[in-house]
């Protein structure tokens, strides 16, 4: 179904933006948990949406995907808005975090089975991207153990491919490779790029430094508010930075608000 | 006297089914920083748990302190700290509360011990009647580890201290390890993020429940033999496809900004045939390794090995 066109300063945002946000406004009492914070995301991008812990990167992030409602502002994702159509966000989105994102208790197939089911893929289609999966992952001798006893790098990347079976048009990832090694970080780095390239818009927070570098562009959050937004080239050019590390640094370290 | 001293350590799962750890030895000396690296499942926090005494080995045996890990367990327990991967605190008590709960259990003040834990403490105050279960990842972390240290213990396990951390605190915490080494207490750290490794004063290489090496970071890297190059182009995913593809690589990754490869070959060669595939903007350097490509390498070198073995 096709939703009405929003025209924003002459420029229709659902045509070019996955996500449009506008003097986005979360406050909890009298704590402002994000301040006013504009920034669009374009269709097919990665972008990194970095900053301290309890800048206010969750908070921002669950406005998004729907959860919960801003004080204030505009944002729209996938084209609707995140005051009135919380539920159509939730259908054309995937979301995965770090802390929960699959069962333990149900093995590898029923995870699959079951995301596939309550986002509407048919029986037919959910067996065969099924198959397809287990195979990009090289997971078919694991298929049915249960998903508690594998390591943590292969839960994630389930968890991922999980989080995109439905073909969402935007993914959210809440710092998804958090404790993951070198090697498997990688391997999730490629499944991120295969989605991209896919078409499917990606919107990742994460504490690797190295891995900002691999976003198209990313924002940078301080105190609830945007501190710097760009291409991590831009970025490094612009604060006279070796790497995105030195320009966190230098912009998280003045942070007033401590978590 | 050795700080920690492993002899042969095995530990098993299932009734025997998964090896955790097979025939472990290591050392720890006094007053190091000692870093336990590997990938996740490598039984990493199986052999914390050991040496924490909540769990027993299969076969071999250790000394912790100069107490034997199975028969000593209640001398360990008082005389080291641990901070185990999991938050397990009471997330029903209070930052302050949690505290002086640890400290009272080791018939210790908050006072006593209070210079040892200041630095990371002091950012956490201002939350000190929050309870610690709606705390931010990065608090927990705080608490914890200054529920560990508040008894002043001669030796201080961290188990992933610093995962789910950002990139200021993470140097705020090894600022602090780096100062605790001082006052002589050692520490026995594993850490996910390979930069700190380099921070420790020795590492330890772990994967599927082996020891692969252990060195001071400066001897990994120099003990590093392979022809390591930095690439960039305009098209960073084709590019990471194409060195893939290149009959003389031997590895390839991502590495922020640039692609690391590792080269049979020299740069001219690999120019040439990004040339060919049409690539542009090309710079290609050759570069030292970093404690990461070391790590990779070796997993590399040990994957290819196993591999030998199962089709031989």
């Amino acid at each position: 179904m096709k939703h009405k066109e929003l025209i924003v300063d002459g420029v229709n945002i659902t045509d070019k933006y996955a996500i449009y946000a506008e003097n986005l406004t979360k406050k909890f009492g009298d704590f402002t948990a994000v301040n006013n914070i504009s920034f669009n995301v374009e269709k097919g991008e990665i972008f990194g949406f970095l900053g301290a812990n309890g800048a206010g990167k969750t908070t921002a992030m669950r406005i998004l995907s729907g959860l919960i409602k801003p004080t204030s502002g505009t944002a729209y994702v996938a084209g609707y808005d995140v005051y009135k159509e919380q539920e159509k966000i939730k259908n054309n989105i995937g979301y995965m975090s770090q802390k929960f994102s699959l069962y333990e208790d149900l093995t590898v197939v029923e995870n699959i089975k079951f995301y596939g089911t309550i986002y509407g893929v048919k029986p037919k289609e959910n067996k065969e991207r099924t198959f397809t999966l287990l195979e990009t992952l090289n997971l078919q001798n694991e298929a049915n153990k249960l998903v508690g006893s594998l390591p943590l790098g292969w839960k994630q990347k389930l968890a991922f491919s999980v989080a995109i079976f439905h073909i969402p048009k935007i993914v959210f990832l809440d710092e998804p490779t958090s404790g993951v090694d070198p090697i498997t970080r990688r391997q999730f780095w490629d499944l991120i790029y295969d989605a991209s390239n896919k078409g499917i818009t990606v919107f990742v927070t994460t504490h690797y430094m190295d891995e900002a570098e691999y976003c198209n562009r990313i924002s940078l959050m301080v105190d609830g508010k945007i501190a710097a937004m760009g291409s991590p080239a831009e970025l490094k050019n612009k604060y006279k930075a070796n790497d995105v590390n030195e320009v966190f640094y230098h912009l998280a370290h003045s942070a007033k608000r401590i978590e | 006297m050795k700080i920690i001293e492993i002899n042969n350590l095995t530990k098993t799962y299932n009734k025997g089914k998964v090896i955790a750890l097979d025939n472990i030895n290591l050392a720890v000396e006094e007053s190091e920083i000692f870093g336990l690296i590997g990938p996740d499942g490598a039984g990493k926090t199986t052999l914390f748990r050991l040496l924490t005494t909540l769990l027993t080995p299969d076969k071999g045996n250790a000394k912790v302190l100069g107490y034997d890990i199975v028969e000593d367990f209640e001398a360990i327990r008082e005389s080291v700290g641990y901070m185990p991967g999991r938050f397990s605190l009471y997330s029903d008590l209070t930052v302050k509360e949690n505290l002086q709960f640890f400290a009272t259990l080791f018939d210790t003040t908050i006072e006593e011990n209070y210079h040892l834990i200041k630095d990371i403490y002091e950012q956490i105050e201002p939350f000190k009647n929050r309870r610690a279960g709606n705390l931010s990842g990065g608090m927990k972390q705080k608490l914890a580890l200054s529920c560990a240290l508040i008894h002043k213990p001669k030796l201080l396990f961290l188990d992933e201290p610093t995962t789910g951390i950002d990139p200021v605190s993470r140097v705020d915490l090894w600022n602090m390890l780096k100062k605790l080494g001082r006052e002589g207490i050692t520490i026995f750290v594993s850490t996910p993020y390979m930069d700190e490794a380099t921070k420790c004063d020795r590492i330890a290489f772990i994967d599927n429940g082996h020891i692969l090496n252990i060195e001071s970071p400066e001897n990994i890297i120099t003990n590093y033999k392979q022809n390591l190059f930095a690439v960039k182009s305009e098209k960073t995913y084709l590019l990471l496809k194409a060195l893939e593809k290149f009959p003389k690589t031997i590895n390839s990754y991502a590495f922020g900004e640039y692609a690391h490869v590792v080269l049979n070959g020299d740069e001219n060669q690999l120019k040439e045939y990004l040339v060919q595939n049409d690539f542009k903007e090309i710079d290609i350097k050759k570069i030292d390794p970093n404690i990461e490509d070391c790590f990779i390498e070796e997993i590399r070198v040990i994957s290819q090995h196993n591999r030998g073995i199962n089709e031989a």
